[in-house]
């Protein structure tokens, strides 16, 4: 029993995280219909502005966090959206695809030729105390993780139902014309989205980065990750975003404990084919609606 | 008019090509990005200044040495590539891989030409293959373990092992000399996990081995897995000794791992915090140079310069085939060979045999507990 407490646990944790970039996938898919397959570098790059922050411009850590937040804004957010998605947009799908691809290498290799290749150490933002839950040893930090994973995603959720604006972002996703004509800024709308996904990746990168450890390379894994979470929870649904965060997280480390460590990353693509032969739409995804 | 101008820039380019000023060239290929990236960049370090230090002090048979650099990318078949074109733009020795898995596939190329290669890689299967080209910097895990194990045995009384492993070549050749050795000694091994290349996430791995009934972990990962993964056993409270070789307590996992390395042991061919003269120059120089410590695989790439200087001058040429036959059965002692730093034999498979150390991380550096001798 303490050893299936502990990997609930640290299965939440882990899936959280992913299901904060898995949420990322759906919102700009809502908003724009961009599938960003740069999603799991935008998570990896936020690690390197806090350390920059730190060892370049000797920084404290939440300073450099809090920079690292508005580099974030501005370049995943502002100049992805205005660079790239904008011009790309009118040239169908495919073309936005292969632009996010291409992205996503630039930043790899961009932060390999800037900071290097090797990992970087990355300071833990939470404490590392153990506490003995019922025989299992449950850290602060998994708690903290989870914590803080479901409050971004718990926020973004009452933004988008409770606030006016979260209201109009919805409306542009569901039908763009009709809220324009309704007196909807729809540009500022899709604007928001992308500022938001962009401070997701943060948070999730100054989750994770302690863990995983900063390296040009962990978006290809993070990357892979949120988008099977998305998939399997339903790709137009932020909660099938985080069901599906939470449900690979889990998956992983019990297969990895019961039945094979050598084969648990099977276990995910396993996950994937199944959803998509049973329920294309994912587990909670519908199969036409479109809301934010 | 154009003519001219074309004349002119003609004659401006062939000014401004850098004339060769080294004849004798060597082929680095290394782990630069990838897994790799950490023990890679340390060797290709250590190679760099070595060789800088011997063209300072006149070169090899009074000739400059230019490393010609290849970043094999962690990838096998990559590094295969990058052999086959540091041979064809002429160098007469090789140094590197460090990964294993690499130097498996890579040294077939090397044998191939007959260019000597001196690799950073552990796995005993290098030096199994009866290829007269390979040479180790430092000695393969068949030889490292044993050394280990009879001080796990001998001196901390343990009598249950749980193993943690990469499942690479690497990983593979430490796993079974520490299974074989563990049952020569009697002592069963009570969970054992495998863990991919370049895994992230070690929780499930970790909460098996802490369930276990094991007195102690053996943990045979590379240098980025070990320090994720003591990161997570520390976060588990795990109160097991973790026993490892020098990818689990090398100064990148120290750095990687923070406090989290602490408490961590094990056993190591060369370590920067020996109390051998020679080696603490070395280090510090080193540096001076690169502004952050080195850890094993920068020695062994240091002094993979130095043999090769050493060797070709014993030969009197760089006739790779001769140095090659040279290196077998050939002892090279500190005392005649400084560059060597301790000394060092090499046998008829390329194996070689050096004096090690046994040793614990505490407060973030490693302690010797004991020195072991030759096997």
């Amino acid at each position: 029993m303490a050893e299936l407490i502990q990997i609930l646990v640290s299965g939440l944790a882990a899936g959280s995280i992913y299901a904060l970039a898995a949420v990322g996938f759906t919102l700009l898919w809502q908003a724009s219909q961009t599938i960003n397959f740069a999603q799991g570098e935008f998570v990896m790059l936020p690690a390197f502005f806090v350390l920059i922050g730190m060892t370049v411009l000797g920084l404290p850590m939440w300073t450099s966090i809090l920079l690292a937040l508005v580099l974030s804004l501005l370049i995943l957010g502002v100049a992805f959206k205005r660079l790239i998605v904008e011009p790309m947009l009118p040239h169908g799908t495919l073309p936005l695809v292969i632009a996010t691809i291409a992205l996503g290498l630039l930043l790899k290799e961009s932060v390999k030729e800037f900071y290097g290749a090797t990992a970087q150490p990355f300071p833990a933002i939470f404490p590392q105390t153990v506490y003995n839950v019922a025989g299992a040893s449950v850290s602060v930090q998994d708690i903290c993780n989870l914590v803080v994973s479901m409050l971004a995603i718990g926020g973004l959720q009452l933004f988008l139902n409770r606030t006016r604006t979260g209201r109009c972002m919805q409306a542009s996703a569901q039908n763009p014309a009709v809220a324009e004509i309704l007196g909807v800024n729809v540009k500022r709308m899709v604007l928001y989205t992308f500022l938001i996904n962009a401070a997701l990746a943060t948070i999730a990168s100054v989750l994770i980065s302690p863990i995983y450890l900063a390296k040009f390379s962990n978006g290809e894994t993070l990357g892979l990750v949120a988008f099977i979470a998305a998939i399997v929870g339903g790709f137009n649904q932020i909660r099938g975003a985080l069901v599906g965060g939470l449900l690979i997280g889990v998956i992983d480390n019990l297969s990895a404990v019961y039945i094979s460590a050598q084969y648990r990353s099977a276990m995910p693509l396993l996950l994937l084919i199944a959803i998509i032969l049973l329920r294309p739409q994912g587990l909670l995804g519908t199969p036409e609606g479109r809301t934010v | 008019m154009i003519r001219r101008l074309l004349s002119t820039a003609a004659i401006v380019m062939a000014l401004g090509v850098a004339p060769a000023l080294a004849e004798l060239k060597i082929g680095s290929i290394i782990e630069l990005s990838g897994p790799g990236a950490a023990a890679g960049t340390n060797f290709r370090d250590g190679v760099k200044m070595g060789f800088e230090e011997i063209n300072a002090q006149g070169g090899i048979l009074k000739e400059q040495v230019s490393v010609l650099e290849y970043d094999s990318q962690t990838d096998p078949q990559v590094s295969r590539a990058m052999v086959q074109k540091a041979i064809d733009d002429g160098v007469y020795a090789i140094t590197g891989t460090v990964f294993s898995s690499s130097t498996v596939v890579n040294m077939l190329v090397a044998k191939q030409y007959g260019i000597p290669q001196f690799t950073g890689s552990e796995a005993p299967s290098i030096t199994a293959k009866g290829n007269p080209y390979i040479f180790r910097t430092a000695f393969g895990s068949q030889k490292g373990v044993p050394k280990m194990v009879k001080y796990m045995v001998e001196n901390m009384g343990v009598k249950k092992v749980g193993v943690a492993w990469a499942n690479t070549e690497f990983g593979k050749g430490g796993h079974q000399a520490f299974v074989a050795e563990m049952e020569k000694a009697g002592i069963p091994i009570v969970v054992d996990v495998p863990a991919e290349q370049a895994q992230a996430d070690f929780s499930a791995d970790v909460l098996k081995l802490k369930n276990s009934d094991a007195d102690a972990i053996f943990v045979y990962f590379t240098e980025e897995e070990s320090a994720r993964f003591l990161r997570e056993a520390r976060k588990q409270g795990i109160d097991k000794p973790l026993i490892g070789e020098t990818t689990l307590i090398g100064h990148k996992v120290i750095e990687l791992a923070g406090d989290a390395a602490n408490g961590a042991m094990g056993h190591v061919g060369l370590t920067p915090d020996a109390n051998i003269p020679a080696l603490t120059e070395m280090v510090e120089r080193f540096k001076t140079k690169y502004n952050y410590t080195p850890d094993h695989n920068a020695i062994k790439g240091y002094t993979a310069a130095w043999t090769l200087k050493y060797v070709t001058e014993m030969v009197g040429s760089p006739d790779s085939k001769a140095i090659a036959e040279k290196l077998h059965g050939l002892t090279l002692k500190a005392s005649e060979y400084p560059g060597v730093l301790m000394d060092v034999s090499w046998d008829e498979t390329g194996e070689m045999s050096r004096e090690s150390f046994f040793v614990k991380v505490e407060n973030g550096k490693q302690v010797v507990q004991a020195v072991l001798p030759p096997n």
